[in-house]
């Protein structure tokens, strides 16, 4: 048996919050497990509602957010061991993030191309210039922008879709193995939307980038995912083939959360006054029999 | 606050108003067809002055459209195409930079013409939440975080239910069963409820004086599907039981195809083509229309969707011409030189393009 890219071992994560009287323990994520081969790169798409866990997995994953239970294995090595500066740093090398927000994860009173020169430097091993700047066009190039376009600008010049790009090129500068990409394309309108999903193919097909895709965009991660994990309340409720379980969910959740995607060819039937309240009682009778 | 009291038919519209009533029609033509909104070359600029130099940012540029009593008009396009803007100038939500070039707004309230741009401040007070309603964006974050929910509607409608404290109360808390909140949530600081039951707060607060007209921005983004639906049923449900009309905007084509009965497609400050949502969708002829319909990916179906590339347009300095040419694989000659006006392709769907609709057709609107 190979090992594993990526292999999170029924790992949980424990909030306790309040104060000293009233105190509750929050589980975010409840014994969650995924493998990710390696060599065999995939786009594996974990779906839920808000508060589902799938932010807290995704920090988990790129060990920002230690677990309280279970382990996470990154080519065998528990992340969670990571102690020394070097090791980290080899381990952001292979592992790399794309935040939800395009215009929060940059700051605005810094040229955009410092990110990438950083990072050139940092994980490219980048030492002159001329060598950097190479790098980052490289990077830009692969997302479809070149340096002469961003150099010198500053985020508030560009547009979501162009630093959502930018942020992508940011990741693939050290030539990672595994990217965590949190809601990508949520705060990016429609008619870019489809252009950064194609990205991710394409990094897929050519780079062998693995992806870890969070979403709660349902037709997305039907058209670009090879497999679907759907999680509600820290737990996962159904996993498998992308185009299997979005074409014939069998779990309540995930039934509740296919039918109420709104579609574009629903348009001129009326919407049923019903419709609602079911999609939302259903999803209350379904929190209500989880509860203890 | 409650010391100002309600306004005691002080105006003739707010007495016309009440005593007309909802649902009954009065005098006026059949509310089927009334229009409630009439815009006529609506322009709207950000005025900006670097060392002496103006520079106008164009963001609603010349728009036309009407909005019929009971009807929920869509606007979509791309982020930063004006979508928003052209809603503050509606509701005169406009603060310096931006400034109203050239207009002719006219809502209809009550069976009376009101220009919302002449009335005095008073008046507008008097027009807003009781007539004019507005969502803005973002709107889980619009609510006063220090002030309790009870209080945050004791400041908006006590004025204009008119009404003594213990039914206003009343009122409310029936009003909020239509959004399927319970009552205790007046208790509670905004802090306190989820995004989801935020926005049907925001819901409640814009619909409790049963306003002629509401205006909703982006009411539903950032939420999960399955809230989104819910929260889109109720805003739907709310608007049929007290008959007003709304403006719906979002970029997410999916909500329009269930939410909205006509769309409009704005792109860089123009409308490009509006129709009805159905007839849009399914057949869209402005090539913008045609992409952003295509680009949609769908449960069931694994054929190549592409974006559209480039960028759009800086609106401080337009594409001369049809603003979408740069971008458009049809483009022309004349397409680069003149802008084209929208006409009609069919009753009541309207298209702005050279290409897939020569103003050859006998009407041209604008």
């Amino acid at each position: 048996m190979t090992t594993a890219l990526l292999d999170v071992d029924r790992v949980g994560m424990t909030y306790s919050v309040g104060g000293f009287l009233n105190r509750r323990a929050i589980r975010a994520v409840d014994g969650v497990s995924l493998r990710l081969e390696s060599g065999k790169p995939e786009i594996l798409a974990v779906i839920g509602e808000s508060g589902s866990g799938k932010t807290t997995l995704a920090r988990m994953i790129l060990n920002l957010t230690k677990p309280t239970a279970g382990a996470i294995r990154f080519l065998g090595s528990d992340v969670t061991r990571i102690r020394a500066n070097c090791e980290r740093m080899a381990f952001m090398r292979r592992v790399q993030p794309i935040f939800q927000n395009p215009f929060e994860a940059f700051n605005p009173l810094k040229r955009i191309d410092r990110y990438l020169f950083l990072s050139a430097r940092r994980f490219a091993g980048a030492r002159d210039p001329v060598d950097i700047e190479a790098e980052a066009d490289k990077a830009l190039r692969q997302v479809g922008l070149s340096l002469a376009e961003v150099k010198g600008r500053y985020p508030h010049e560009l547009s979501g879709g162009q630093l959502q790009r930018i942020a992508i090129a940011r990741a693939l500068v050290s030539s990672p193995s595994l990217i965590v990409a949190d809601e990508p394309v949520s705060m990016v309108d429609a008619s870019l939307r489809m252009s950064i999903v194609n990205l991710f193919k394409a990094l897929r097909n050519e780079l062998e980038v693995s992806i870890v895709y969070i979403t709660h965009d349902l037709a997305t991660a039907y058209y670009i995912s090879d497999r679907v994990v759907i999680m509600q309340r820290g737990k996962v409720v159904e996993s498998g083939n992308a185009r299997a379980v979005l074409d014939n969910p069998q779990h309540p959740y995930s039934i509740v959360l296919k039918n109420a995607v709104l579609s574009p060819d629903d348009a001129g039937k009326p919407m049923s006054p019903a419709g609602a309240t079911t999609a939302l009682s259903a999803n209350a009778a379904l929190n209500a029999e989880r509860k203890p | 606050m409650s010391a100002a009291g309600p306004p005691q038919g002080t105006r003739p519209l707010a007495g016309a108003a009440r005593s007309a009533g909802r649902g009954e029609p009065t005098s006026a033509p059949s509310p089927a067809t009334e229009r409630v909104l009439t815009v006529r070359d609506l322009c709207a600029y950000y005025r900006a002055r670097h060392f002496g130099v103006r520079r106008d940012v164009r963001a609603v540029d010349g728009i036309s459209l009407h909005v019929d009593r009971n009807e929920i008009y869509g606007l979509a396009g791309e982020s930063g195409c004006g979508k928003t803007t052209l809603v503050k100038t509606i509701v005169r939500g406009i603060r310096p930079p931006l400034a109203v070039a050239g207009r002719s707004l006219t809502f209809r309230f009550a069976g009376q013409d009101c220009d919302i741009y002449a009335l005095p401040q008073r008046e507008l007070e008097n027009i807003r939440w009781r007539h004019l309603s507005y969502i803005p964006q973002g709107s889980m974050n619009v609510l006063n975080p220090v002030r309790r929910l009870r209080q945050s509607f004791v400041d908006f409608a006590y004025r204009h239910i008119g009404k003594p404290m213990p039914e206003f109360m009343q009122q409310v808390e029936s009003h909020l069963e239509r959004v399927r909140l319970e009552p205790a949530v007046l208790d509670s600081y905004p802090h306190e409820l989820s995004g989801g039951m935020r926005q049907r707060v925001t819901i409640a607060l814009a619909s409790i004086c049963r306003p002629d007209f509401i205006v909703a921005d982006e009411p539903t983004t950032a939420l999960d599907v399955v809230v989104q639906k819910a929260v889109l049923g109720m805003l739907h449900d709310v608007q049929q039981e007290i008959r007003s009309s709304m403006i719906l905007v979002t970029h997410d084509i999916g909500v329009h195809a269930n939410v909205t009965d006509r769309l409009g497609i704005m792109y860089a400050g123009r409308v490009v083509e509006e129709g009805r949502t159905a007839e849009v969708i399914r057949t869209p002829r402005h090539p913008y229309t045609s992409h952003l319909v295509a680009s949609l990916p769908r449960i069931g179906d694994m054929t190549q969707r592409c974006g559209l590339d480039g960028a759009p347009p800086n609106l401080a300095d337009p594409p001369p011409g049809c603003r979408f040419h740069p971008r458009c694989r049809l483009a022309t000659a004349t397409c680069r030189a003149e802008s084209p006006p929208l006409v009609d392709v069919a009753p009541g769907h309207r298209v702005a393009c050279w290409v897939t609709a020569p103003p050859t057709s006998p009407v041209i609107v604008q």
